[in-house]
């Protein structure tokens, strides 16, 4: 089974969820930060990262000899990555989606691709879990293609076969956030009952629901703001798993980067009957549609 | 004129409820909300649309079933895995990145390529002054689009109205909307707490700073947090040679103000006011214009 703990306001807690939730799995899991622009997970669950690969982007190399300047590639490129000024050939790298569009249509064969490097890919363990994530270079802008590297990572290494997966995804509800939950089988959303949590929760749901997967909400901070939150769960139908309550030692254990599930005695048996929840939860086709037919 | 863009790397740190403190206690500005992905100020500043305009960007492709000849190509093509299934092969709009490859090699010339609407923005007033704001769409891309035309519009509305100072809440994280929310911005506000996540992501908020060279001022929320955490990152912006605006403590009058729809600084008449007035008075004293040059520029 794979989680993914989403959001769409941040702060909510979803690396709290996420980790809490690896260190009480009944069996090993791997946990994959794919908050690539500001992964926080292995600040939690301290792993013994073992490998570090980059990962990078095609991206188009000219060949000034071969180019006859026909402007079949600016033509074709979305992203305005490759210009022609009078007879000189520019490429603007950064700008590049590395979708080959250029090299396969020229028809000189002047084009091929190169690479930039999108960040690094880091795994290891923590524990009995297997820990991945992904770390977005600073000033590199596309974090979708760094995820989706880490995603094939996954798929290939042999240590991750038959475990489950837990993701701690990144917030927001636009393409990064959609890369991260698209593979889940079960999705938890992490709010908090306040406006910003409510109105970004109803965001998540309307970028996730289309995805048709089982989502359920863990409420954090529980008893600060108003019901709203709750009220509109019970209105969507959306499944409420769990409730961590406001308390000066959580927000402390987490100040110091402990996972609360380990450090809050009181968690433990929480985010416990959270596995239970999720568990139950996977399986079905979508509890908001259920609902709403009912 | 100048630009103010409120970040803060890891989200919830209060980025947006300082923003709107801001927004109060500013004069002469317009306001603009960057994150157009899960945007926030305006459930505080309940600003009133005057304009609505649909933002345009980017294109997807879908395929004719009926012209469609089953050869593979485009599937073949693919570099996002978004063309799923052989009879017919349909495009999954939330892989394809628009990249106009297949559309390009389909023999049958059986793949149309439309033009995404993929969010609305507006032009409308609040009760601190013109706002300029968006939603993108939930589940579709193109932010740093979007983030650059808000930005532009702004900045064509400040100058409309003689205004000279353009107030930004910014999203969260480091990639490419926040990358259009702070290339060529005269100050960057980064809002941290003194957390491992909030001082681990405040270094590669102000990573990116450094790389783009723009200045940046540091604010301490929740500073009571944990004390330990809160010195270090002084500490920190000291020996980086970077401004500490200010520090405030958790307070829960943000989420009370947030529940009536009311800035901090309307809510809290006792010191919290007072606090807030200091550390945006230092913000204007690093985001003053430098003498003479920009002066020259801006007029």
């Amino acid at each position: 089974m794979i989680v993914a703990v989403a959001s769409g306001k941040g702060g909510t807690g979803k690396t709290t969820v996420s980790a809490s939730l690896a260190s009480v799995w009944p069996s090993p899991v791997v946990a994959v930060d794919l908050d690539v622009e500001e992964p926080n997970l292995h600040l939690f669950m301290n792993p013994a990262i073992s490998a570090q690969e980059p990962s990078y982007i095609e991206i188009p190399e000219i060949d000034d000899e071969k180019c006859t300047r026909c402007r079949a590639c600016t033509d074709i490129c979305q992203f305005k990555a490759i210009g022609i000024f009078g007879e000189v050939v520019m490429t603007f790298p950064e700008m590049c989606h590395g979708c080959g569009a250029c090299w396969t249509i020229c028809p000189e064969e002047a084009i091929t691709p190169g690479k930039r490097e999108l960040g690094q890919i880091l795994s290891g363990r923590s524990g009995p879990s297997a820990f991945v994530m992904g770390r977005l270079r600073v000033g590199e802008a596309m974090s979708p293609p760094l995820m989706r590297d880490v995603k094939r990572h996954l798929n290939g290494g042999s240590g991750y076969a038959g475990r489950d997966i837990i993701i701690d995804a990144p917030p927001g509800v636009s393409c990064p956030a959609i890369n991260a939950v698209m593979d889940a089988d079960v999705i938890v959303l992490v709010t908090e009952p306040t406006p910003f949590g409510l109105y970004d929760l109803a965001l998540a749901q309307q970028a996730f629901a289309p995805l048709g997967k089982p989502m359920g909400v863990v409420i954090n901070r529980a008893d600060i703001g108003t019901r709203d939150v709750y009220d509109h769960c019970q209105k969507t139908g959306l499944t409420i798993l769990a409730e961590i309550p406001y308390q000066r030692d959580i927000a402390e254990a987490y100040a110091k980067g402990r996972i609360i599930a380990v450090a809050v005695p009181s968690m433990r048996a929480l985010f416990e009957t959270l596995v239970g929840q999720i568990k139950t939860l996977h399986g079905q086709p979508s509890m908001a549609r259920e609902v709403q037919h009912a | 004129m100048r630009e103010i863009l409120i970040l803060s790397g890891k989200g919830g740190t209060g980025k947006t409820s300082l923003t709107a403190a801001f927004a109060h206690l500013a004069s002469g500005h317009i306001i603009c909300d960057l994150d157009v992905d899960a945007p926030d100020l305006h459930l505080i500043l309940q600003p009133e649309n005057r304009e609505t305009e649909h933002f345009l960007s980017g294109h997807e492709a879908i395929i004719r079933p009926d012209d469609c000849e089953r050869c593979g190509q485009c599937a073949d093509a693919c570099r996002y895995d978004a063309i799923q299934g052989d009879d017919p092969p349909v495009i999954n709009p939330l892989k394809c990145e628009g990249c106009k490859l297949c559309v390009e090699i389909c023999p049958a010339k059986a793949i149309d390529f439309e033009l995404n609407h993929c969010g609305d923005w507006y032009r409308s007033t609040s009760r601190f002054g013109p706002m300029v704001h968006a939603q993108l769409f939930p589940a579709e891309e193109n932010s740093g689009r979007l983030v650059a035309l808000l930005r532009q519009q702004a900045r064509a509305m400040a100058e409309a109205k003689g205004l000279d100072l353009i107030l930004s809440d910014g999203p969260p994280g480091i990639g490419c909307p926040v990358i259009s929310a702070l290339s060529g911005t005269d100050l960057a506000i980064i809002v941290t707490e003194p957390t491992v996540s909030g001082r681990h992501d405040l270094e590669r908020v102000l990573e990116l700073c450094t790389h783009f060279k723009i200045p940046a001022g540091v604010i301490i929320n929740k500073c009571d947090l944990n004390q330990e955490q809160a010195e270090g990152i002084e500490a920190y912006c000291e020996e980086h040679q970077l401004s500490f605006i200010g520090k405030l403590p958790h307070l829960t009058a943000f989420t009370e103000a947030m529940i009536q729809g009311l800035t901090i600084t309307e809510f809290s008449s006792n010191g919290v006011r007072e606090s807030i007035k200091t550390i945006w008075d230092n913000i204007l004293k690093l985001a003053a214009p430098k003498p003479v040059l920009d002066r020259a520029a801006d007029d």
